[in-house]
């Protein structure tokens, strides 16, 4: 039966390009729909009715939405380059702080970067204090997923890759090497992987959209 | 498996400790029960716990696992002999997450404010949820496909995320007047709330609305007493 993967997402958006890296270390072929998320289309509309967000994963007419929810998915749909581990606990951990991220440290972020100015060291403070947790949790791992990348690694995309490009676009500092030594030798491990590189949007552009969109941030170089 | 092998950090109010206490019911596991107070916060929360210091946490050997739904995922794949919790067919899993989610971020939220708001601004919020209810009535004849839970013929992950929340439902009904679950609107639901209470995992452990409308009202005077946050 010939299979139909359409994805429904968005160029500069981390939870997009989550199930991108995820089809594409499994090697699976799909279709790509971009979506214009101030023009939404009848198709996200139709497939989304709930949020109507994207991303959403459509595998043979069948909607998939949330990205957390489709990189589960699409790791117990295609065997192959499993991003979960077999092992209960390392599959909690895993899903444990995907949520933490998600819930918590892209509001932080964001809040640091964009926030208002008499708020701005506290945001420093507390977004450091979320990095840390994820410092301490890499260990000594090259990845958050052990030898390969794995689930953690995929949702901590914003971490590896749009948080650099947030500081650049607003001013702000928060991932430096000084504090976080191994969250930087993993980020540039994580955008070396091929599947994960082949999927970031392009900096100058992301830069662009970000300063267009929320302002050149708090704090100006 | 010796009973102290398994601990549960909980509270009997708390709807989130109950998911973790039905899906260890459902696989009849034994474990250790230890009620915290949450003022002042145990040692041993804070120490497994450090992230969000909140139960539930479930300790296993040494190893704890923290957020509701990563527990009862966790229960799941760790005791395999048992009924399943979340359905095999990748889809039907995916189907089950999305509403857990949707439950957790959207749903719950907006009822848990019904329960803090002036009875003048709940009117928004209860159209919020009705019409939220009216999707999970629909959600809920897809995935049970004429059975008796979202689950199909056992509980599954969606009715342990959703029911565990029923008593606290109940209370925002007694509180507003106003009806979120209605035999008119919502019969499939109705009836699934009565099967997921009277279910062996439920019963027994479900803590009684009275007792948690009790609990609301200390909770509310609480609030008025102390003084206002800066």
């Amino acid at each position: 039966m010939a299979e139909e993967i359409l994805l429904f997402g968005a160029w500069g958006s981390p939870f997009s390009r989550r199930v991108e890296m995820a089809l594409k270390l499994k090697g699976i072929e799909y279709k790509y729909i971009e979506e214009d998320i101030t023009n939404k289309s009848p198709s996200l509309l139709k497939y989304n009715p709930v949020h109507k967000k994207i991303p959403v994963l459509v595998h043979n007419g069948k909607p998939v939405a949330e990205s957390l929810v489709i990189l589960e998915y699409i790791d117990e749909t295609w065997k192959d380059s499993p991003i979960l581990s077999k092992d209960p606990y390392e599959r909690a951990n895993a899903r444990f702080w995907a949520k933490f991220i998600d819930e918590k440290c892209l509001s932080a972020i964001f809040k640091a970067c964009w926030g208002e100015e008499k708020e701005h060291e506290k945001a420093v403070e507390e977004a450091s204090e979320l990095l840390q947790f994820l410092e301490n949790e890499l260990k000594e791992k090259r990845y958050f997923g052990g030898e390969t990348v794995g689930l953690l690694d995929i949702a901590a995309n914003i971490i590896g890759y749009w948080l650099g490009v947030f500081e650049e676009a607003s001013g702000a500092e928060l991932l430096t090497r000084e504090k976080f030594p191994k969250l930087c030798n993993w980020a540039n491990e994580f955008v070396s992987v091929s599947a994960i590189k082949e999927n970031l949007p392009p900096r100058d552009k992301l830069i662009a959209y970000l300063r267009n969109r929320f302002g050149v941030g708090t704090t100006s170089k | 498996m010796a009973k102290n092998d398994v601990k549960l950090l909980g509270a009997w109010p708390s709807p989130y400790v109950l998911r973790a206490r039905v899906a260890l019911n459902i696989k009849s596991v034994k474990y250790e029960f230890l009620e915290e107070t949450m003022a002042p916060k145990s040692e041993l929360l804070l120490q497994s716990n450090p992230v969000y210091k909140k139960i539930p946490v479930l300790i296993h050997g040494d190893k704890p696992i923290c957020e509701s739904q990563v527990i009862v995922q966790y229960i799941d794949e760790a005791w395999t002999s048992g009924p399943s919790i979340l359905p095999s067919d990748p889809c039907d899993r995916a189907i089950h997450r999305f509403w857990a989610v949707y439950l957790d971020e959207t749903w719950f939220p907006t009822m848990k404010s019904l329960l803090v708001v002036q009875a003048e601004e709940r009117k928004p919020l209860m159209d919020q949820l009705s019409e939220g209810i009216v999707l999970l009535e629909e959600a809920f004849g897809k995935c049970s496909k004429g059975k008796a839970f979202f689950g199909g013929d056992g509980i599954g992950f969606l009715d342990i995320v959703f029911g565990c929340f029923l008593g606290w439902l109940r209370v925002s009904e007694k509180i507003t007047g106003l009806k979120l679950l209605d035999e008119a609107k919502t019969p499939k639901l109705v009836k699934w709330a009565e099967s997921f209470c009277a279910d062996a995992a439920v019963k027994g452990i479900m803590p009684e609305t009275d007792k948690l409308l009790e609990f609301a009202r200390v909770l509310a005077a609480k609030r008025r007493e102390a003084p206002p946050k800066n």
